[in-house]
């Protein structure tokens, strides 16, 4: 699980120091995954009953699985997908808008070789 | 709950069975307030001329709502509101103390003058795309990360907001705001992405999320390792979103792009956000691991306030240059983080204040001296001296806050960060700061003696057509109420902070006190001391 992590993250990096959007796209999405498992796995794998309690006994009395980090990385899914969502619209847009997907040539909102600041008044 | 009607058991141990007074319920209020506002608004976002009539007095109530937090945590002290019922560190807690609660207020001011300015700068398109709703969520996402005790909360309140200044970044679609925002969102993603990796390193070592519990077992960590690889991520993480220097890259790249009245709230608040975090859990929750840091924190700031000044001497836009002023303001704050004692700390906190507004104030300053002389560019003479003086001197004014010169608010900060950095020794942190004020000083004195006191050259219409002349050269017109009430009031603000500095140092001495030593917070929290 630890290795899968490891992998993941790589791979996401790698992805990420790409210059085309939409290789950074893949490994953001990439990236998401890495993360719930990486707090999937904080919160200890174990092979125990699930935490439910039926009818009225007030504790289980044996160890159960950890719920908590199913509904953090639930929210994480959520966040992490509409942010893909969103960043898969504006690359969309940026390609359609700036005809590149290439980082490097991405100078609309930081011109090259800007004027210098008046030196005189 | 039906079930556990019939056992015996004491719900008391694990639930709260009473209902919090009613004054404690302020602690949601600004969230509450924030987030019904904003789904009213995105209701009625066709209607563009009903929307500033609600949104206008909802941000002076939630003014007023933050105002009353902080005077209800200044006079009953910190004060915690835990949801669901389950006693904390099980139920989310949401737990306010004087920082908390007087960031909440600076930004709810700063969102109000950004909701006036709105009205008269944001043209019918960009209001049917949503600009109230979004100011309103992202208000939401700011709110929520000045007032929760639980740092998983906190990272959901970081996407809150992200997600509605994504939406604020790219209205208007145009190509620059677009470039702009592609590399804003992926650099920010990145940085979420680090804290909620630290945050599932956190939860694995301590096995709770609640800040007072994490606190309190940071306490009686031996293992330094993990905790300062995951203090090390924090500040990775929060350092970017604060834009301090090796991660700063993205503000000036995107912060000049959408209308100034974003720019306005973004520079005013969101960097904020990451200071206050960087405040949160490196002083509050980890201060041993922090001490090991500190040269780092220190060096960062360091670098960050004087290549902040230094780049804002290079820009000729405007906006541009005031991007690199926000980083130089970030660097300041981070000193006090660096040195971690009450004074230093105290100093953080009131120069964050101070910057909120001025930073707004600012950029609401640029776009009217943009709209009156029609250009963003320093190399054009603007001649805005000659056509609006009071905008020129109000300017002039914030110019000197933003430098630090007295007797306006940056000074104060200022001085007491230099005489903090002094006391412990560290002479070349204070000579930083000297020294940026004093590029600050250079860099925006220049845009003063060429953009507003440089008269504009006469058009060369103005020979040709004669006695027409006198229309061409009639300067655009800026309405009282909506442009000038915002920025009046920041303006009236940074010298009241200025001239009467007592109040607020004293808050920021009680919010430093608060953070160095967690007991109060902790006891807010836990009042029966905690499972342990």
């Amino acid at each position: 699980m630890t290795l899968l992590v490891g992998i993941f993250f790589a791979v996401a990096i790698y992805l990420f120091l790409s210059q085309h959007i939409i290789r950074m796209l893949l490994g953001a999405a990439v990236l998401g995954n890495a993360v719930n498992l990486l707090i999937f796995t904080s919160g200890r794998l174990t092979l125990e009953i699930p935490p439910i309690l039926t009818g009225y006994e007030t504790t289980t009395g044996m160890l159960t699985a950890n719920p908590l980090p199913q509904a953090l990385i639930l929210t994480a899914i959520v966040i992490s997908f509409s942010f893909f969502a969103f960043l898969l619209v504006l690359s969309y847009r940026a390609y359609q808008e700036l005809g590149t997907d290439d980082t490097d040539e991405m100078r609309f909102a930081e011109p090259e070789n800007q004027d210098l600041p008046p030196l005189g008044y | 709950m039906a079930s556990s009607e019939m056992t015996t058991i004491d719900l008391s141990a694990a639930m709260i069975t009473q209902a919090p007074p009613l004054a404690d319920w302020l602690v949601v209020a600004p969230l509450v307030l924030c987030m019904v506002l904003g789904a009213v608004l995105l209701m009625v976002r066709k209607d563009t001329q009903i929307q500033p009539v609600i949104a206008i007095p909802g941000l002076v109530a939630l003014v007023l709502v933050d105002a009353a937090l902080l005077a209800h945590v200044w006079m009953n002290g910190t004060v915690t509101m835990t949801m669901g019922r389950w006693l904390p560190p099980f139920g989310i807690s949401f737990t306010v103390d004087i920082l908390g609660a007087l960031l909440t207020l600076t930004g709810g001011i700063a969102a109000l003058a950004g909701g006036i300015f709105g009205a008269g700068d944001v043209n019918d398109s960009g209001r049917r795309y949503g600009f109230y709703p979004f100011l309103f969520l992202m208000m939401v996402g700011v709110s929520g990360a000045f007032l929760t005790g639980d740092i998983f909360n906190l990272y959901v309140w970081f996407e809150v907001l992200l997600i509605s200044s994504f939406g604020l970044l790219i209205l208007g679609s145009e190509r620059g705001q677009i470039d702009g925002a592609t590399k804003y969102a992926f650099l920010n993603l990145v940085a979420t992405t680090l804290f909620l990796i630290a945050t599932g390193y956190l939860y694995g070592i301590f096995g709770t999320l609640n800040m007072a519990d994490i606190a309190l077992k940071a306490q009686t960590m031996d293992d330094k390792a993990p905790m300062v690889t995951l203090v090390s991520m924090y500040l990775l993480a929060f350092g970017m979103k604060a834009a301090a220097f090796p991660a700063n890259f993205w503000l000036p790249a995107s912060y000049h792009t959408p209308r100034v009245v974003v720019s306005a709230l973004f520079g005013g608040l969101l960097t904020k956000v990451g200071v206050y975090a960087l405040i949160r859990v490196l002083l509050m929750l980890f201060p041993a691991e922090r001490d090991l840091l500190g040269w780092v924190i220190a060096l960062i700031a360091a670098a960050t306030m004087v290549l902040g000044a230094m780049g804002a001497l290079a820009q000729t836009d405007v906006r541009r240059m005031l991007g690199y002023l926000v980083i130089s303001g970030i660097g300041v704050m981070l000193a006090g983080i660096a040195l971690a004692s009450p004074a230093g700390v105290a100093a953080t906190v009131f120069y964050a204040v101070h910057s909120m507004i001025v930073m707004t104030a600012l950029y609401l300053a640029s776009g009217m001296a943009a709209r009156a002389s029609g250009s963003f560019s320093i190399a054009e003479p603007g001649g805005i001296y000659q056509s609006h003086v009071v905008l020129a001197g109000i300017t002039l004014a914030l110019f000197f806050a933003v430098s630090g010169l007295p007797p306006f608010s940056g000074f104060w900060p200022k001085a007491l960060m230099v005489k903090a950095s002094l006391d412990v020794g560290a002479w070349w942190l204070a000579a930083a700061i000297l020294l940026t004020g004093f590029l600050t000083t250079i860099a925006v004195g220049r845009v003063w003696l060429l953009a507003y006191w440089r008269p504009a050259p006469a058009p060369p219409e103005e020979t040709s057509m004669g006695g027409n002349g006198a229309a061409v050269t009639q300067p655009p017109a800026l309405s009282p109420l909506l442009d000038f009430l915002p920025l009046v009031m920041l303006t009236a603000l940074v010298v009241l902070i200025g001239v009467f500095p007592q109040k607020l140092i004293e808050l920021s001495q009680i919010a430093s006190e608060q953070l160095l030593n967690p007991a109060e917070y902790i006891k807010s929290v836990f009042p029966t001391g905690g499972l342990q």
